[in-house]
C-alpha cells in the first residue's frame, strides 16, 4: 500500500509536469490542426533559460539555500518569457509559410523545426547532461512512510494554478473566445474581423510560456535536463493531450495526470524498462477505443 | 514462354552489371570509397521503401529505423545460427557462395521478421488519422530500439555479435547490395505503377472519395507499410552484415530521419527520387563526417527550407529516366533557340 | 415496377450529429430501375442521407437494405462494391491523377490479380490492366470524354469534372447509383442535356437512379418518384405531381420561389 502511494505521488508530480507541457500542444492543435512536433524542443529550451537565468541571478550550486523564493519565482518567469519568444518565432518563420499547404507539409516542417532545436541544442548547450540547479531547498516530509517533498508538493500546485489560469482565460476572455472561434472554422473567424495571426501567434507564446514552466518543475524534480529531453517528454506530453481528447485543456491535463501515473505504477511493478512503452500502450489503446481521446467529442469530416 | 526468357536474360544481364561494378569498385576504390557506394545502395533500398508508405500512400511513418533494427537483429540472428549450424560445410565453401548462402537466408528472413513487425504496428496505427500515425511509429520505433537495448540474447546496449569474439561475419559487399537494391526498386516501381499504385494514390489525395469507389484503404495501407517495413528490414540484414555487431544506437531517431530526409530532398512519390535522395545523403553523410555534429542541424534546416520552398521535394512524383531526361534536353534547347 | 423487393429501402433511419438531429426516422422505398429525386431545403438532411446510404455515416437508429440485404455501417468501400456507386457535391476527383486512371481506381477490384501477381508482372496483370484500361476508355467515349484522358483531372472545366465523377461511378459497375447535385452550376440549356443524359444512363447501364437536386426543372422532369425531406424528416413522398401540390412542400420552400415556377412553368 504503502508502495503503491509512493508511486501515486510520484505519478502525479510528474504527471502534473507533462499535463502543462500537454496544453501547448492541445492548444495548437486546436487552434492549427497541427501537430507542434517542435513543443518538446521549446519545452527543452525554457528549461536551460531557467539554469542560465539562475546563473545570472548568482545561483551558486554551493549555497542553494541562499536562492530566495522570489529569485525562483524571477527565474520562472524568465524561463517562461523566452519560450513564448521562442514560440512566436517559430510560428512566425517556419509555420506561417506553410498555413496553408497540405498537412503533410506541415507535419514534416514541425518534424524539422524539432529537430533543428534540439540539435542546436546541443551546439550552444553541449550534448552532455547538466543539473537543474536546485532553486528551491527541498524538504522531505513522511507521511506514514509516504515520502512527499515540498517540491512535488509545489509542482503540483502551479500545475493546477496555471491550468485553472488558462481554462478562464480560454473560456472568459476575448483572447480565449478567438481562440475557440479559430478552432471552430478559420475561415469563418477571419470573415468575423478577428485577427487570426495575432490569435494564432497569442496560442503558441501562451502554449510556450506554459511548456516552460513544465520545464522549469521538471527540472526542480529530475535535477537533470540535456538537450535531447524534449524529444521523450514531449512525446509523452502529446500522447497525453491526445488520450485525453485532442483540442481540449482538462481532457490534456487529466491525460497528463493518467500518463504519469501510469508509468510510475509500471516503473514501481513490472519494470523501469517499459516505463516509455506504457505510454504508447495506453496511447493505440485509447486511440483504438476512443479515437477522440476520453474528453474528446467526435467531429465526422463534412462530405 | 518467351516473356520469362526475356526476363531470366534480364535479370541475368543485371547479375552481371552488379557483379562488374563490384569488381571494378573493388579494383579502383579505395575501401573508404566502396563503403560510401555500399551506403548509397543501403540508403536506395531505405528511401525507396520508405516512400512507398510515406509518399505514394502519404501515411507518413518517422519510425522506420525500428524496422531496419527488426531486419538487422533477425537477420544476423539467422546467420548465427546458420554458421553455427552448417559449420565446417559453410567455410569449405568458396566465399560467394558463403555469402550466397547465409547473407541471402539472413536477407530473408530479416525481411519477414521487418514485414511482421510492419503488420503488428500498422494494423492498429493505420486506423488512425495522418498525422497521428507520425507520433505512433515515432513511439514503436523508440520501443522497438528499447527492447533491443534490454534484450540479453542481443547483447543488450553493446549490441548483438553473435557471441563471438570476431562478431558477426561481414558478407555484405556492393553486389549484394546492389542486387538487392535492384529487386526493391523493382518491386515498388512495379507496384506503384499498376493498379495497386493508383489505389494507393487516390488514399493519399482523398480517401473518402477513395472509398467511394471501392477500396479497402485500411487494408491497403497496411500492404503498403508491410512492403515499406520488409524493405527498412532487407537494408537492415545487409547493414548488420557490413560490421562486427548489430547495435540498438545504429538505429536512433537520427537514422527514420536521414531516411525522411531521402525521400524529400528526392521528392514524396518518386521511386527514382528515392534512389537519388538516398545517394545524396549517403554522400552527403560522408563529406561532412568530421562535422558530425552540424550535419542533423544542416538536415533539419533543409527540411524546413525545402517544405516552405518547394514542399514536393526535388522531382515531386515525377520519374527520372531516359525520356524524362530526354525531354528536359528539348526542352532547354528549344527554350535556348527561341 | 412497383411491388416485391425493392432495391433499397430506408426503415426508420436516425443519425444525430451531437445533439442535432439531422435524420430521423426517415423511410423510403426505391423500386429497381427507378429514377428517385430527393428534394428538400438547404440543410433538410438530404446529404446525410446520402452518406448514411453509402456508409460515410453510421445509422444511429433504423434498418438500411440494399436489395434485401441491410448494409447500415458496413464500410463504404464494401457498400460501393455492393453496387452502390456516387457523385459528390463537391466533386472528390483525384485532382493529380490523369481522367482515365481517375476512373481505372474504380476498377480495382477488377484487376484480376494480387500482390505478387503484380509485382511479378504475370500476364494475368497485363490482361487486367489492359482491361480495366479499356473499360475505362469505353466509359470515356460514352461520356463523351475521350479528347480529356491524358488531362490532369484538375485542369478540367467543372462540367467536365461532373462527367469524369460519373464515369468514375459506372466504373464500379453499379446497380444503384447516387448523383449528388448533378445539375449544380449547369445553365437552363446544360439542365436539360443532363435530364437526358441521365434516362440515357439509366437505360443503358439498367441502372437505378437517385439524385439529390435543386434545379426543380430537372428533379420534376425526370424522377418518376420524388421525396422530400425537411428537418430530416419525410415531409410528401410521391409522383413529382403529388409532390409539388403537396402543402407541407410548399410551406417548406416558402421563399424558395423555385416549386412553385417550376409548378407553374411544367
Amino acid at each position: 500500500m504503502v508502495t503503491f502511494l509512493q508511486q501515486l505521488v510520484n505519478g502525479l508530480t510528474v504527471g502534473a509536469i507533462y499535463a502543462l507541457i500537454a496544453l501547448g500542444y492541445t492548444m495548437v492543435y486546436g487552434v492549427l490542426g497541427l501537430i507542434n512536433f517542435a513543443h518538446g524542443e521549446v519545452f527543452m529550451v525554457g528549461t536551460y533559460v531557467g539554469i542560465y537565468a539562475a546563473l545570472a541571478l548568482g545561483y551558486e550550486a554551493m549555497r542553494p539555500e541562499a536562492f530566495g523564493p522570489h529569485q525562483a519565482l524571477v527565474v520562472m518567469l524568465a524561463a517562461m518569457a523566452g519560450a513564448a519568444m521562442l514560440g512566436l518565432t517559430i510560428e512566425r518563420l517556419a509555420y506561417r509559410p506553410v498555413r496553408g499547404a497540405p498537412r503533410l507539409t506541415a507535419l514534416i516542417t514541425a518534424i524539422g523545426v524539432s529537430l533543428l532545436l534540439q540539435n542546436l541544442g546541443m551546439l550552444v548547450f553541449g550534448a552532455d547532461p547538466e543539473s537543474f540547479p536546485r532553486i528551491v531547498v527541498e524538504r522531505v516530509y513522511d507521511v506514514g512512510g509516504v515520502v512527499v517533498t515540498n517540491v512535488k508538493l509545489l509542482i503540483v500546485a502551479i500545475a493546477i494554478v496555471l491550468v485553472v489560469a488558462l481554462e478562464l482565460l480560454v473560456h472568459r476572455t476575448w483572447t480565449g473566445k478567438a481562440m475557440r472561434a479559430l478552432s471552430f472554422n478559420m475561415g469563418a473567424a477571419r470573415l468575423m474581423g478577428i485577427a487570426v495571426d495575432r490569435v494564432i501567434a497569442q496560442t503558441f507564446a501562451i502554449g510556450s510560456a506554459l511548456a516552460a514552466a513544465g520545464g522549469i518543475l521538471f527540472g526542480l524534480d529530475q535535477s537533470k535536463c540535456d538537450p535531447q529531453m524534449g524529444v521523450l517528454v514531449g512525446l509523452k506530453a502529446f500522447v497525453a493531450a491526445v488520450v485525453g481528447g485532442i483540442g481540449n485543456i482538462r481532457g490534456a491535463a487529466l491525460g497528463g495526470l493518467l500518463i504519469g501515473v501510469a508509468e510510475q505504477m509500471t516503473a514501481g511493478y513490472l519494470s523501469a524498462d517499459y516505463r516509455d512503452a506504457i505510454t504508447f500502450v495506453l496511447l493505440i489503446g485509447v486511440l483504438l477505443l476512443r479515437p477522440a481521446g476520453l474528453l474528446g467529442t467526435v467531429r465526422q469530416e463534412k462530405v | 514462354m518467351s516473356r520469362w526468357l526475356r526476363r531470366g536474360a534480364i535479370a541475368l544481364l543485371v547479375v552481371a552489371l552488379c557483379w562488374g561494378l563490384d569488381r571494378l569498385f573493388e579494383a579502383f576504390l579505395v575501401e573508404y570509397a566502396v563503403r560510401i557506394v555500399i551506403f548509397c545502395g543501403l540508403n536506395a533500398i531505405l528511401a525507396v521503401g520508405l516512400n512507398l508508405i510515406n509518399g505514394t500512400t502519404g501515411q507518413f511513418s518517422i519510425g522506420h529505423a525500428g524496422f531496419m533494427a527488426v531486419g538487422a537483429y533477425g537477420g544476423a540472428y539467422t546467420v548465427v545460427q546458420l554458421e553455427t549450424w552448417l559449420g565446417p560445410s559453410l567455410t569449405a565453401l568458396p566465399t560467394f557462395a558463403q555469402q550466397a548462402v547465409a547473407l541471402t537466408s539472413g536477407v530473408l528472413v530479416g525481411a519477414t521478421v521487418a514485414a511482421i513487425a510492419g503488420f503488428l504496428v500498422g494494423v492498429p496505427s493505420l486506423r488512425l488519422r495522418g498525422d497521428y500515425l507520425a507520433i505512433v511509429t515515432l513511439g514503436f520505433g523508440e520501443i522497438i530500439r528499447l527492447l533491443f537495448n534490454n534484450s540479453e540474447t542481443f547483447g543488450g546496449a553493446t549490441g548483438y555479435s553473435g557471441g563471438r569474439p570476431l562478431g558477426l561475419t561481414t558478407y555484405t559487399s556492393f553486389f549484394w547490395v546492389a542486387l538487392w537494391a535492384v529487386i526493391v526498386v523493382t518491386v515498388v516501381a512495379h507496384l506503384t505503377r499498376s493498379s495497386y499504385g493508383r489505389a494507393l494514390r487516390a488514399i493519399r489525395e482523398d480517401e473518402i472519395a477513395a472509398e467511394a469507389v471501392g477500396l479497402p484503404t485500411t487494408r491497403l495501407k497496411v500492404m503498403a507499410f508491410v512492403v515499406s517495413a520488409a524493405a527498412a528490414g532487407i537494408a537492415g540484414a545487409l547493414f548488420a552484415h557490413l560490421q562486427s555487431a548489430v547495435r540498438p544506437d545504429d538505429f536512433k531517431l537520427d537514422r527514420s530521419v536521414d531516411m525522411i530526409v531521402m525521400i524529400i530532398v528526392g521528392g514524396l512519390g518518386s521511386v527514382t527520387g528515392a534512389v537519388l535522395g538516398g545517394i545524396f545523403v549517403a554522400v552527403t553523410l560522408e563529406l561532412f563526417r568530421q562535422w558530425a555534429e552540424y550535419r542533423l542541424v544542416a538536415y533539419a534546416l533543409l527540411l524546413v527550407v525545402l517544405m516552405i520552398v518547394r514542399p514536393q521535394g526535388l522531382l515531386g512524383t515525377r520519374e527520372l529516366d531516359l525520356a524524362a531526361v530526354g525531354r528536359w534536353w528539348r526542352a532547354r534547347r528549344t527554350g535556348g533557340a527561341s | 415496377m412497383s411491388g416485391g423487393r425493392p432495391l433499397l429501402e430506408l426503415r426508420e433511419v436516425h443519425k444525430v450529429f451531437g445533439g442535432l438531429r439531422a435524420i430521423s426516422g426517415v423511410s423510403l422505398r426505391i423500386e429497381a430501375g427507378q429514377i428517385f429525386g430527393l428534394i428538400g431545403p438547404n440543410g433538410a438532411g438530404k446529404t446525410t442521407l446520402f452518406n448514411v446510404i453509402t456508409g460515410i455515416y453510421r445509422p444511429d437508429g433504423g434498418e438500411v437494405l440494399f436489395d434485401g440485404r441491410p448494409i447500415g455501417g458496413l464500410p463504404p468501400a464494401r457498400i460501393a462494391l455492393m453496387g452502390i456507386a456516387r457523385t459528390f457535391q463537391n466533386i472528390r476527383l483525384i485532382g493529380e491523377m490523369t481522367v482515365r486512371e481517375n476512373v481505372m481506381v474504380a476498377g480495382h477490384h477488377r484487376r484480376g490479380v494480387g500482390l505478387l501477381g503484380t509485382v511479378l508482372r504475370t500476364r494475368r496483370w497485363s490482361d487486367g490492366e489492359r482491361a480495366l484500361r479499356r473499360k475505362a476508355d469505353e466509359l470515356l467515349e460514352v461520356l463523351g470524354l475521350s479528347a480529356l484522358a491524358d488531362e490532369q483531372a484538375r485542369n478540367l472545366p467543372y462540367g467536365s469534372q461532373r462527367r469524369v465523377e460519373i464515369a468514375r461511378a459506372l466504373m464500379l459497375e453499379p446497380r444503384l447509383v447516387l448523383l449528388d447535385e448533378p445539375a449544380a452550376g449547369l445553365n437552363s440549356k446544360e439542365a436539360d442535356v443532363l435530364k437526358e443524359q441521365i434516362r440515357w444512363l439509366r437505360d443503358t447501364f439498367r441502372l437505378t437512379v437517385v439524385l439529390v437536386e435543386h434545379n426543380m426543372h430537372v428533379v420534376m422532369g425526370v424522377c418518376e418518384h420524388v421525396h422530400c425531406v425537411d428537418h430530416g424528416e419525410t415531409i410528401a413522398s410521391g409522383t413529382p405531381d403529388e409532390v409539388r401540390n403537396h402543402p407541407a412542400v410548399l410551406a417548406a420552400y416558402l421563399g424558395e420561389p423555385s416549386v412553385a415556377g417550376s409548378g407553374a412553368g411544367s
